[in-house]
């Protein structure tokens, strides 16, 4: 078979109607752009929600949860052991929030080749004393470096440097909803009642803001240090221990082994944010839904282009069966035609949609909400490329292989003595 | 020099179905041989036009026996007709056909690509060569739409003869050409029969053209009354 001649026999066909070839490209071209376009924008914006939680949530947290003993006395007793006991108004006992023996427990998480990071945390709750009033937040003390390796806590630090935490003494960062309320501006004295009583004088150095409003009214921080001689503690105090892994998918097992091992509450990401990876599927779903009805719009596009083409080449159909050519081979040359139509059509559609892509990402976005983002997010994930272009050759070829089956089947007897 | 069948025709039957059944050709049995220049006569609607599409193998729909180079070619699946369409006949309409996508010398050189046998180049010499007999070397490179109705004319022999064919078939050629012009593609032919032994079967419904050709197959109604 002599793909040469045909591919020249189609390619003359085309350059006789270049404008309406153009114009099927042009359908091709503007679908693919905007299903890349499209995919990564609504991709971009996905990844940007998901991320404001899950970048800031610790795929696994130990710590001690406040909680009665699930072990009771009587369960222990010789003679009640085998009733069914109902205890009423149990209390939990005074346990601690200190995670026991934490040194090594992080010294055996760092050891895991499974785990990306480890960070220590301290939080407390204090009362800011503005005046006369108290105002109710939380402090958390953290490691700088580790909470910036794995959170990116610098993001969220919109004003003043997070690594000032570490170099001023009793320095911390107030959330941007609790200084706002505070009237506390950078360089600012303020004053904090703990827990136990106790006072304490902290110097502003920055504002953190989440984009969480409820967050950013009550969170702070300050170095470990700060918090744990708030506290009074030893510099073994760590109340939380918040893990990074390589695999997300591994933090439900992972969890549920330490939790055993190190006798602490673990807690993974996907039972704390269960609702997010349903979210992300769904918004998943309706970009591809709609992307995808483009490709099928325009795939529309290219089978009336080529219904026609084949209706005004009705007669060069007819001397080419005359002269020669097989059913086959009037077949080959229309899906050349389409497939010539989808490959161009679509390799241009690649490259405007990564245009476009690299446009929206030019755009100015700025919200109170999103402090870190100042343009809308684009993912140019090179897999929307790749579908983008298989859905653009299995369209055209479809939408080819119809009429060219039909241009196959013409009978030359019927054009020639129509005449 | 002995004489070779190059087509036979069995007791070719055909019916047409719509709008109803009626029978358009009645038991045609002849014989052409090689060298021979053969016209096919009979008035407008006698079947002859249909008898040569049978004879072109791209109208399989009918019943008797079809055989070309003493070969059986009634029943042959639709690709083997293909091929022998394009190596073994050469085709001029009456209303030129050439493909107006195509120049006048790619019009001449696609059955040749087709059929395969010769690189392009030899097949270029081949078919400017066939253009110059007819005079048309000069337009080879011009789109076959720039061209006179005689001109496609002359370009359309030359195609059908570019595979060098065991016959050449036309349908009235000539029927849609002012006198001059029929009297060049006559003069064409004849001179192909003469020189070039090459062999021929128009079917024309102009008695004065039939008259010139070696033999005449005269049809009416279906039958042939003359041969």
């Amino acid at each position: 078979m002599k793909y040469g001649l045909l591919i020249q026999i189609a390619r003359s066909l085309m350059l006789a109607r270049l404008k309406q070839t153009m114009v099927a490209a042009v359908g091709v071209t503007f679908s693919i752009t905007m299903f890349v376009a499209l995919l990564g924008f609504m991709n971009g914006l996905n990844q940007l929600l998901d991320g404001l939680v899950l970048n800031r949530t610790p795929h696994i947290r130990f710590y001690n949860e406040i909680k009665p003993n699930p072990d009771q006395p009587i369960d222990l007793s010789e003679s009640y052991r085998d009733f069914e006991n109902t205890i009423r108004t149990i209390k939990p006992n005074s346990s601690r929030l200190r995670i026991y023996n934490s040194a090594a427990i992080i010294e055996t998480l760092q050891a895991d080749n499974r785990v990306l990071g480890v960070a220590p945390k301290v939080s407390t709750q204090v009362f800011f004393n503005v005046g006369t009033s108290d105002i109710s937040g939380t402090i958390n003390g953290i490691d700088v470096q580790a909470e910036n390796a794995l959170f990116s806590f610098a993001d969220y630090v919109t004003e003043g440097n997070g690594s000032d935490l570490d170099q001023t003494n009793n320095g911390i960062i107030l959330g941007k909803g609790a200084a706002d309320r505070m009237l506390a501006t950078i360089g600012d004295v303020i004053q904090a009642t703990t827990a136990r009583g106790d006072r304490i004088q902290l110097k502003v150095v920055g504002y953190y803001q989440s984009g969480l409003g409820d967050l950013d009214n009550v969170q702070s921080y300050a170095s470990l240090q700060t918090v744990q001689k708030m506290l009074g503690e030893p510099p073994s105090y760590i109340t939380d221990i918040q893990v990074k892994l390589h695999e997300l998918d591994l933090a439900p097992p992972m969890a549920k082994d330490y939790e055993a091992l190190f006798r602490v509450t673990a807690d993974d990401i996907q039972t704390v944010n269960a609702q997010f990876e349903t979210g992300t599927e769904i918004r998943n779903l309706i970009s591809y839904a709609v992307g995808i009805t483009l490709l099928i719009v325009s795939g529309f596009g290219i089978y009336n282009i080529l219904n026609m083409m084949i209706y005004e080449k009705m007669d060069t159909i007819a001397i080419l069966k005359a002269i020669g050519f097989s059913g086959r081979d009037v077949n080959i040359i229309f899906i050349i035609i389409a497939l010539i139509i989808g490959v161009v059509g679509g390799t241009v559609g690649l490259m405007l949609g990564y245009l476009a892509g690299l446009g929206i990402d030019r755009l100015p976005f700025e919200t109170e909400a999103l402090p870190t983002i100042k343009t809308f997010p684009v993912d140019f994930n090179p897999r929307y490329y790749i579908i983008g272009g298989i859905f653009s050759l299995i369209t055209t070829y479809l939408a080819g292989y119809f009429p060219a089956r039909k241009a196959s089947a013409v009978d030359p007897v019927e054009i020639i003595r129509g005449k | 020099m002995a004489k070779q069948l190059v087509l036979e025709a069995r007791n070719i039957d055909k019916y047409f179905y719509s709008p109803q059944k009626t029978q358009v050709l009645k038991k045609i049995s002849f014989t052409i041989n090689r060298g021979e220049f053969v016209s096919v006569m009979g008035k407008s609607g006698c079947g002859k036009s249909t008898l040569l599409y049978i004879l072109s193998t791209m109208d399989t729909s009918y019943q008797g026996q079809l055989l070309i180079d003493q070969e059986m070619i009634t029943g042959k699946p639709p690709e083997y007709l293909s091929k022998i369409r394009n190596e073994k006949i050469g085709f001029v309409f009456q209303f030129h056909y050439l493909l107006n996508e195509f120049s006048v010398l790619e019009n001449v050189l696609i059955p040749g690509l087709k059929l395969g046998k010769l690189g392009r180049e030899a097949l270029e010499v081949n078919a400017m060569e066939k253009l110059r007999i007819f005079g048309m070397e000069e337009h080879a490179l011009k789109k076959a739409y720039q061209l006179s109705g005689g001109q496609k004319q002359r370009v359309a022999i030359a195609r059908a003869l570019i595979n060098d064919p065991l016959i050449i078939m036309g349908d009235e050629p000539s029927g849609n050409l002012d006198k001059k012009n029929s009297d060049i593609v006559f003069g064409i032919f004849k001179e192909l029969a003469t020189e070039f032994n090459q062999t021929l079967l128009i079917v024309t419904h102009d008695p004065e053209f039939a008259e010139k050709t070696d033999r005449t197959i005269e049809m009416e109604d279906g039958n042939i009354i003359a041969q």
